[in-house]
C-alpha cells in the first residue's frame, strides 16, 4: 500500500490505483486547484495552477529531500514516498500569479457570463489570487465566434485545451484546435469544419470557465437560481446518469452526473437536449372520456375508483407496458391488472430503433434502442407472464382473444404507433390510454389519461447492463397531469402518498431477480448482474 | 434574575398630596400641548393629491423605479439578473436573450417588476453593475388592476425619460461635478 505525505499528514493510497497527485491529494481532503487537468482526459500540464512543491522521503533513513522548482501535480504520479507541499508561502504565491496572469487579458464580464456562479476561476479567485487586481484593463465584452454546435468567447478563454483534448481523444472527431501563437492563441476549427458531433455538448461542461457557451442554454438561466436533481437519461439503453437543473418547475438544462460504471463523464447531445419535450405545449393536459363520439374532459376526482370499477366488470385484460415507465410504475401496474384479471395478458410496448449503435474511441455509447427501461420490464413481465410478450406478438393475441379492456401506457417522446396498429384497438370496448402525447391511439382510447414525463415522477430503470438506476422526480407534472406511480398506487388502495422506495422495497421482496434492490441504491446504480452471477453459482453447485 | 439579587433597586411609587390626586396638574398640562397644536402649529398634513408633497433629496428617495438609457437609447441594463439576486421580495422578473448591437452581447427582452410586491429598499439600485435600475421620487404610484401594477420594461424606461433632468444618473452628476469644478478651479484655467 503506497504511502504519501501531504502536507505533514501521512495518508495511504489505495492498492493498485495508478491515480496522479491532485487525485490522491482528493482522496485526502486536501484540493489542489487546476484548469487543464480533468480525470477523463490526458495530461498536459499546461495551465501551472496546481504548482506544488514535491520531495521523496528516503525508507530507511527517513530524510526527505524536497526538489528545488515547483512542479504541476497532475504530472505527478502518486508512489511510495512522496513528500508534496500544497499549502507553503512559495506555493501560495505561484497561484497567485497564475491567477493574476490568466486575468491579464480576461474580460471580467462574469455579470452577462453564464459560467457566472460554477467558474473555476471565479472561486479560485477568491481563494487564491491577489486582493486587487494590478491591471488597469477595465471589464469589457468579450469576442465571440460561433463553432458550430457552441459559441466560443475568445477573450474568455484560459487556453487549457480541455475542449480540444476531448474532441481529439474521446469523441475522436478532433474538430477544434488551438490556432496561432503565443499570446495570440485561441480556440478554433477549421473553416467549413465546424464543431458538429453527438458529443459536443460536453466541451461545456468540461470548460472551466466561460468561455463555451451552450447554444440551448445561452442567457435562460443564471445557475444560482436552479436546483439540481438526481435522474437518469431516458434516451437511450444505455441510461447514463443525469442531473436534471430546474427553476420553479421549470428545466434549464441537463448535465451529465458523474457515474463511472455508465457514462463516466459524459452524456451525449441527444440526452443532453432531450427535455424539451416536458414543456411540451401539445402534452395531453387532462383526462378524458370518449362518450357517444364525443370526448369529454374529466377531473381527477373519483376517476381511479372509476376506471377501476369498469375494469372489473371489463371481461378479459390485456395491458401494453412502455418501456418508458420506470420498474416500479410497471409492477404496480402488472399487479393491479393482475389483481382484476389472473389471467391477464401483459405486454411490451413497441421498442423504438434508430440507426445503429455508435461507440466512440473514449469508449462512450450510445445504443440504437431509444428506450431506458427494457430489461426492467422485461423482468417484470418474465415474473408475472412467465414469458416476455412483444408488442407485435400482442397484436396477433389480439387476434385470437377477445379482450374486453387493454390498459395501453406510452410515455414515448414522440410518435410511436402506426395508425395500421391503432387501428387494431378499435374494437375493444374498454381502452384506456396513458400517453404524453396524443396519437391514433388515444384518439381512439375510451379513457385517455395524461402521464408524466421522466423528469415528473420517481422510479427506477435498469439499462441494458441490467444496471438499476434511481431517478428523482425533479420537477411537477403540469395541472391536470397525475403521475404514473400514483394513480395505480391509488388504484390497488394503497394509503398515503406514492413512494417508489417502498414500491421497490415491495418489489425486492416478491420478484427473485430484485432481491439485491432491498437495499439503499447507491448513486451510481445497482449491477443486478449479480443475479445471474447467483445462478451460475446454483448450477455448478447442483452439477457439483 | 433571581427577586433577591443585589443589582435590584427597589423603587416606590411617590406619594401624591391632595393636588396630584385630583390629576388637575396633568389635566391642564397636556390641554396646554392640545390646544398648543390646534391654534399655535403649523400644519405637517397635506391635502393629497391637490397639494403635494415636497420631496427634500430627489437622489436620494425610494420611490418608483427606472431603467436608464445609455446615450443611444437603449437599456443599459444587461441582463446580469443581479437585482433579481438581491431582491428579497422577488418581484423583479427578467427574460434575457442575445442583443441586436454588436457592442453588447445580452440585454433584456423582458424585464417586470411588480410594484405591489416591491418593499422599496432599493438593494436592487444598489446591486447594479452598470447603473441600470434606479429608484425615483415618484412615490404615489395608482392602478386599477393588479395587472397593470406589474410595470413593465418600456413603462419603466419611461420613467426614466420623466426624471431624467430632475434625477440625472449617478454617472452623468459624478461628470457633471468633475466639469464644475474644472470651472471654478484657477489652475485649470490658467493651463488652457
Amino acid at each position: 500500500m503506497p504511502k504519501i505525505t501531504i502536507d505533514g499528514r501521512e495518508i495511504e493510497l489505495p492498492d493498485g490505483q495508478r491515480m496522479n497527485v491532485i487525485e490522491a491529494a482528493k482522496l485526502s481532503g486536501v484540493e489542489i486547484p487546476h484548469y487543464c487537468y480533468h480525470p477523463g482526459l490526458p495530461v498536459v500540464g499546461s495551465c501551472r495552477m496546481c504548482l506544488i512543491e514535491t520531495g521523496n522521503c528516503d525508507a530507511k533513513t527517513g530524510e526527505i529531500k524536497m526538489q528545488p522548482k515547483l512542479v504541476p501535480g497532475c504530472t505527478v504520479p502518486a508512489t511510495d514516498g512522496l513528500v508534496i507541499v500544497t499549502a507553503n508561502e512559495k506555493v501560495r504565491q505561484a497561484r497567485a500569479m497564475v491567477e493574476e496572469d490568466l486575468l491579464l487579458r480576461h474580460p471580467v464580464d462574469c455579470p452577462i457570463c453564464d459560467k457566472a456562479g460554477e467558474c473555476t476561476l471565479q472561486d479560485y479567485y477568491f481563494k487564491y489570487g491577489q486582493a486587487s487586481r494590478r491591471t488597469d484593463v477595465m471589464p469589457f465584452t468579450s469576442r465571440k465566434r460561433d463553432l458550430g454546435d457552441v459559441n466560443l468567447f475568445i477573450d474568455r478563454c484560459v487556453l487549457c485545451s480541455r475542449c480540444v483534448r476531448f474532441c481529439a481523444e474521446v469523441s475522436g472527431t478532433a474538430e477544434l484546435m488551438i490556432a496561432n501563437r503565443g499570446a495570440h492563441e485561441e480556440i478554433d476549427v477549421v473553416p467549413d469544419f465546424p464543431l458538429h458531433n453527438e458529443l459536443s455538448g460536453n466541451v461545456v461542461d468540461l470548460c472551466p470557465v466561460g468561455a463555451l457557451a451552450d447554444k440551448d442554454f445561452l442567457y435562460q438561466q443564471r445557475v444560482w437560481f436552479m436546483r439540481r436533481h438526481r435522474s437518469v437519461c431516458t434516451d437511450c439503453s444505455v441510461g447514463c446518469s443525469i442531473w436534471v437543473e430546474e427553476n420553479q418547475d421549470q428545466i434549464y438544462r441537463l448535465k451529465p452526473r458523474e457515474n463511472p460504471h455508465v457514462n463516466k463523464w459524459w452524456i451525449c447531445n441527444q440526452g443532453r437536449y432531450g427535455y424539451h419535450h416536458v414543456h411540451d405545449a401539445n402534452r395531453l393536459a387532462v383526462p378524458r372520456v370518449r362518450k357517444d363520439g364525443k370526448t369529454v374532459d374529466l377531473s381527477w376526482n373519483g376517476l381511479p375508483e372509476e376506471l377501476k370499477s369498469k375494469l372489473f366488470t371489463a371481461g378479459h385484460l390485456g395491458g401494453v407496458f412502455s418501456p418508458f415507465i420506470s420498474v416500479e410504475e410497471a409492477y404496480l401496474l402488472a399487479k393491479l391488472l393482475r389483481s382484476i384479471d389472473p389471467q391477464a395478458v401483459l405486454a411490451m410496448g413497441p421498442m423504438p430503433r434508430v440507426g445503429e449503435d455508435q461507440k466512440f474511441p473514449g469508449g462512450f455509447v450510445i445504443t440504437a434502442e431509444k428506450v431506458p427501461n427494457r430489461r426492467g420490464i422485461e423482468e417484470i413481465l418474465g415474473y408475472f407472464m412467465h414469458k416476455v410478450l412483444s408488442f407485435e406478438d400482442f397484436l396477433q393475441e389480439m387476434q385470437r382473444i377477445e379482450f374486453g379492456g387493454v390498459w395501453v401506457s406510452g410515455g414515448y417522446k414522440g410518435p410511436w404507433i402506426e395508425d395500421s396498429a391503432a387501428r387494431r384497438f378499435e374494437k375493444i370496448p374498454l381502452l384506456i390510454v396513458q400517453d404524453l402525447f396524443p396519437s391514433s391511439l388515444s384518439e381512439r382510447a375510451t379513457y385517455q389519461l395524461p402521464a408524466a414525463a421522466f423528469s415528473e415522477r420517481e422510479g427506477s430503470y435498469m439499462n441494458r447492463d441490467d444496471r438499476l438506476q434511481t431517478a428523482n422526480m425533479a420537477v411537477r407534472p403540469p395541472w391536470g397531469v397525475r403521475a404514473e406511480g400514483s394513480l395505480f398506487w391509488q388504484m390497488l388502495g394503497r394509503k398515503g402518498l406514492y413512494n417508489s422506495r417502498t414500491v421497490l422495497d415491495d418489489l425486492s421482496r416478491e420478484v427473485l431477480y430484485f432481491a439485491p434492490a432491498a437495499g439503499p441504491l447507491p448513486d451510481t446504480g445497482l449491477d443486478m448482474k449479480i443475479n445471474k452471477l447467483a445462478e451460475v453459482g446454483a448450477l455448478t453447485a447442483k452439477t457439483a | 434574575m433571581k427577586t433577591d439579587d443585589a443589582r435590584i433597586r427597589w423603587v416606590e411609587s411617590p406619594k401624591l398630596g391632595m393636588l396630584g390626586k385630583s390629576y388637575l396638574t396633568l389635566f391642564i398640562k397636556g390641554l396646554t400641548t392640545t390646544l398648543g397644536h390646534l391654534f399655535f402649529h403649523k400644519k405637517v398634513t397635506l391635502e393629497s393629491p391637490e397639494q403635494r408633497h415636497k420631496v427634500l433629496d430627489p437622489v436620494n428617495y425610494r420611490g418608483v423605479h427606472r431603467l436608464n438609457k445609455d446615450e443611444q437609447g437603449r437599456v443599459k441594463c444587461v441582463a446580469c439578473f443581479l437585482c433579481a439576486t438581491a431582491c428579497p421580495a422577488h418581484c423583479i422578473d427578467i427574460v434575457a436573450e442575445p442583443s441586436p448591437w454588436p457592442d453588447r452581447e445580452k440585454y433584456p427582452k423582458v424585464f417586470n417588476i411588480d410594484e405591489l410586491r416591491c418593499i422599496f429598499c432599493g438593494m436592487c439600485e444598489q446591486a447594479c453593475p452598470v447603473e441600470a435600475i434606479e429608484l425615483t421620487s415618484f412615490y404615489d404610484l395608482t392602478g386599477a388592476s393588479r395587472e397593470e401594477m406589474i410595470f413593465d420594461k418600456e413603462k419603466l424606461l419611461s420613467v426614466f425619460d420623466q426624471t431624467k433632468e430632475r434625477e440625472p444618473m449617478p454617472s452623468k452628476r459624478a461628470n457633471d461635478a468633475a466639469q464644475d469644478r474644472l470651472k471654478t478651479c484657477p489652475t485649470s484655467g490658467d493651463s488652457s
